[in-house]
């Protein structure tokens, strides 16, 4: 129907003129996309080579220059380049990581909140299990066990930050169970599933959307993490140049840019993350915009 | 004599969108120890008017006219003084007694509150006060040291009104003081609410959408619709036989149980009521009206008189009144 | 302690011609706080094709919970529901084919809408589950038949859209969308204003009349019993104290209980207002169940008719689910 777009397209729009009186929102959505964009489109100008220790081409541990805009590390290596295409990998960790945490998060979290008796009981039980569990240790342990590859610290990073949205998903799907329509729609004949996909899941979509978007972040804080304590797939990111700059004494040697520039990234983009996830909960969370309707 | 004294008194809220008149010049007097119905559907504006009494409406609501309570004018009054007013003159007993109380203090505490902060009474001499009031509304005095989440709702409703009694205000204001309430408690709380006029000499502003009710309760009622007065005078007058063809419904909705005429036949009005900030012309009431004419689609209404002390907005009420 | 002394519980097949909804002997028990509530206490009631049952108490006194057992929301602890005839199961596929007998109505139709549905969705939901066939036109003939015309207006609006009313009729025509032949009404107009509630109870009398719905109407307002109801049921502390026909039960009621209810309504000359603590289904007095509160026992009329012993002392029989008028009192049954 085209009148449910014209529709869907209104309820975009006045969600975007909200979203756009959240001033730190725009900034933190403006420096993702640029952040994206470059990731994505870095493949069309440099590969994966620029982080080839042969290719490295400059001076080692040169300062900032005209060729090496952020100077360079211990092989010579251009950190413009690296940190261009090291976001490549940060991003990809800390995005799917997140939409791991989420899934697991939010299937669990729906079920607790769901099922109640002992079904909701033992994924709770289960749930504070792994909240409790110190994450970054368990993240280290598992990655360690399972080996080093992108896919491996992705899981094991979504398998340790779960238990967060699956707590705050059941709080919410606790809150939407109790209203009126669960019951007229159980009346109408409804089972689980169309009760959780039809009316528990979108109103959940919001409050995950932001709280996905804060993941994000701290997936990629998780990763540069691991990575600096020894644990990467044997790829570029953010992470593993730190890990890089402190093995190579950058400190000690006065090369301020080989630690400045990818912590820098770092900052920014988990910022950006942050301070959009925050404007989209503002905007999206019904209970902090208790105003108007 | 006169205790409040309303005089064309308008609230204007501004929202994004534009303004939204939701009172609009309504003139009222209220003589000390009378009580006073007003009554009206969601969108009315008579909430709004009640709030507007004590000047507690939001930021952006703008009243306009005058508001005298006592000769004194409640909308030019200084922060202060208005402090002052609020429970020690008039006070207000709020719909929904569940969350008008505070769920971790002892409602003896609560009650001795105002008393304390008017700095009217010393703290022992304040304790001896809640027991009285607790007592006036028909609980024990013991119920003083109770959190509200071991009464019952009829009781919280009680204590309510006991808070609103404290600094023995002139006037109550209650917005919908029974619904959500049983019909049993809500006949002991009317009940309650009648003798603490009658024998205290309190005025009384009764807000609900129940005709019959407020009937049963005030002296007088005043309906309003869409923001204006459309009928005012005795209230059993105006129950059994309004003039008003709005009135007439909202008389018509609650039936009498034992009436023939409401038997197997329940009687509505159709039609929603008016957004307030595209009104229709003329006599706002006349989309839904079931005996509207033709000009009252373009003709101005305005309380006409209809009868000993009492008046009526509708182009009916006036040419019935020209003709005699 | 006290149910075995319960006797000549007299049979309870209905003497109401073609029954379609039955409660039988029904009990349904919770636990709260480690003490045993009997909410329903044993109920006979039945609902006929066509016809408007009130069923009339206060809050705590099991009505919301005798209607969500008849709906199969809840289990009994015993006794059973029995619909045409046949006792409901409650497998998932015989509960999924009751539902598009008995459908359910709830008293605040703001929060029995998903406000992030339009009002097509609302309607759809129940045609959707059940995967009938020709949606859109099964919505527009619902919605039409709520009074929500033209259909077409309405399809696309939001719940915030809409008026209290017209809410309402969007619950209603989403339960019409499946041709139940019982609407099951918790206060269907508690939470309405006053001049909708007229339209809204109107709606019921002529969905009744041109489809034939029967209704069982939950409520504390004994107007809105006199407004539709062909017949009412009192219920008081988990049981029926009184049944029959409006007229006669509202005009003169013979349970006291019934008879203080009316006296409280606006309007009536004399009140009896009933003190006491509120009804409590924890604690169901022994004898009669109303005694404690019971204006005649405590005016000494009782004790005048030689019954107060039994109204202490004394429980009284289950009502059968019968059309006639009759009451569970031993004053009513003494004096005549």
């Amino acid at each position: 129907m085209s009148v449910t777009w014209t529709r869907r397209r209104m309820a975009f729009g006045r969600f975007w003129d909200t979203f756009r009186g959240q001033r730190p929102g725009v900034i933190g959505l403006a420096i993702l996309v640029v952040a994206v964009a470059a990731a994505l489109a870095a493949p069309l100008f440099i590969d994966e080579s620029v982080t080839g220790v042969v290719r490295g081409t400059g001076p080692k541990m040169a300062p900032p220059s005209w060729d090496y805009p952020f100077g360079t590390d211990e092989s010579g290596r251009s950190i413009l380049l690296m940190v261009w295409w090291g976001s490549r990998t940060s991003l990809l960790i800390g995005f799917l990581a997140a939409l791991v945490s989420m899934l697991i998060g939010t299937v669990l979290g729906i079920a607790a909140g769901h099922f109640r008796g002992w079904i909701g009981a033992v994924i709770l039980r289960v749930t504070d299990w792994f909240l409790v569990l110190p994450s970054l240790i368990t993240a280290l342990v598992l990655a360690a066990i399972l080996g080093g590859s992108t896919y491996t610290i992705i899981m094991a990073i979504g398998i340790t930050t779960w238990p967060t949205t699956a707590r705050l998903i059941r709080a919410q799907t606790l809150a939407v169970e109790a209203r009126p329509y669960i019951e007229r729609s159980k009346a109408l004949g409804a089972g689980h599933w169309h009760v959780t996909t039809r009316h528990v899941l979108p109103n959940v979509a919001p409050l995950l959307l932001a709280s996905t978007t804060l993941e994000v972040a701290s997936a990629m804080v998780t990763e540069s993490t691991l990575a600096f304590l020894g644990v990467s797939a044997n790829k570029t990111s953010w992470g593993t140049m730190l890990r890089g700059s402190y093995d190579w004494g950058a400190a000690n040697n006065g090369a301020w840019w080989y630690i400045l520039i990818p912590g820098l990234c770092i900052v920014a983009v988990v910022m950006a993350f942050t301070l959009f996830g925050r404007a989209l909960e503002a905007v999206l969370n019904p209970r902090l915009r208790k105003a108007g309707a | 004599m006169t205790l409040l004294e309303l005089d064309d008194v308008s609230v204007t809220y501004r929202i994004a969108a534009g303004e939204v008149p939701a009172v609009r010049g309504v003139s009222l007097s209220l003589d000390s120890g009378a009580a006073l119905g007003v009554a009206g559907e969601s969108g009315s504006g008579k909430s709004t008017l009640a709030m507007a009494l004590l000047r507690l409406l939001p930021r952006d609501a703008r009243v306009g006219g005058r508001i005298l309570l006592d000769g004194e004018d409640v909308l030019t009054m200084k922060w202060g003084r208005l402090r002052a007013v609020r429970w020690a003159e008039a006070s207000i007993v709020f719909q929904g007694a569940q969350h008008g109380l505070n769920a971790v203090r002892r409602i003896g505490d609560q009650i001795a509150e105002p008393i304390l902060v008017h700095g009217l009474a010393k703290p022992d001499e304040a304790a001896k006060r809640v027991a009285e009031l607790l007592e006036q509304v028909g609980l024990p005095a013991w119920r003083a040291r109770s959190y509200p989440h071991e009464l019952s709702g009829g009781q919280r409703q009680r204590v309510m009104i006991a808070m609103a009694l404290a600094c023995s205000p002139k006037l109550i204001i209650a917005d919908e003081p029974t619904t959500a309430l049983d019909v049993m408690v809500q006949a002991q709380v009317l009940t309650l609410i009648k003798d603490l006029v009658a024998e205290h000499g309190i005025s009384l502003i009764m807000i609900s959408h129940d005709l019959s009710v407020l009937a049963d309760v005030c002296d007088r009622l005043a309906v309003m619709y869409a923001g204006r007065l459309v009928e005012h005078g005795p209230s059993l007058e105006v129950f059994h036989d309004a003039r008003h063809p709005y009135s007439k419904a909202l008389a018509a909705a609650f039936p009498t149980v034992g009436d023939p005429v409401s038997r197997l036949a329940p009687k509505g009005l159709g039609g929603d009521p008016p957004d307030p900030m595209h009104l229709p012309a003329g006599c706002p009431f006349h989309p839904r009206c079931p005996v509207a004419l033709e000009e009252c689609s373009t003709l101005d209404v305005e309380l006409w008189p209809a009868g000993d002390r009492r008046a009526a907005a509708c182009v009916h009420v006036r040419s019935k009144e020209e003709a005699s | 302690m006290t149910e075995t002394t319960e006797t000549r519980t007299a049979d309870p097949v209905a003497t109401v011609s073609s029954t379609l909804l039955e409660a039988r002997d029904l009990h349904v028990e919770f636990t709260s706080r480690g003490r045993r509530a009997r909410a329903v206490d044993g109920v006979n009631l039945s609902l006929g094709a066509g016809e408007i049952v009130a069923l009339v108490g206060e809050s705590g006194c099991g009505k919301t919970t005798l209607a969500r057992t008849l709906l199969g929301l809840e289990r009994p602890t015993s006794g059973e529901v029995r619909y045409g005839g046949q006792p409901l199961k409650y497998g998932s596929k015989a509960l999924k084919a009751y539902r598009r007998q008995v459908q359910l109505v709830l008293q605040d139709p703001t929060g029995s809408l998903n406000p992030r549905q339009t009002v097509y969705e609302a309607v759809a939901e129940g045609p959707r589950i059940h995967r009938m066939p020709d949606e859109a036109e099964v919505v527009n003939s619902a919605l039409a038949r709520a009074g929500l015309r033209p259909p077409e207006r309405f399809l696309l609006r939001y719940p915030h859209e809409l008026s209290g009313g017209q809410r309402q009729r969007v619950v209603i025509a989403g339960a019409l969308a499946l041709n139940p032949k019982v609407l099951v009404a918790d206060e269907p107009v508690a939470s309405l204003d006053a001049s909708v509630r007229g339209e809204i109870l109107a709606l019921m009398l002529k969905l009744r009349d041109d489809l034939g719905l029967s209704a069982l109407v939950v409520t504390h307002d004994l107007g809105l019993a006199w407004n539709i109801a062909d017949r009412v049921a009192v219920m008081y502390l988990g049981r029926i104290v009184e049944s029959g026909p409006v007229e006669q039960v509202l005009t003169a009621p013979r349970h006291p209980y019934t008879q203080a209810l009316l006296s409280v309504l606006p309007e009536s000359p004399e009140r009896v207002v009933l003190t006491g603590e509120p009804p409590d289904p924890t604690r169901i007095p022994g004898g009669c169940r109303f005694h404690a509160r019971c204006q005649i026992l405590a005016s000494g009329k009782a004790a005048e008719a030689g019954v107060d012993a039994r109204c202490r002392g004394e429980l009284l029989d289950i009502l059968p689910a019968s059309a006639l008028s009759q009451a569970a009192c031993h004053y009513a049954d003494a004096t005549g």
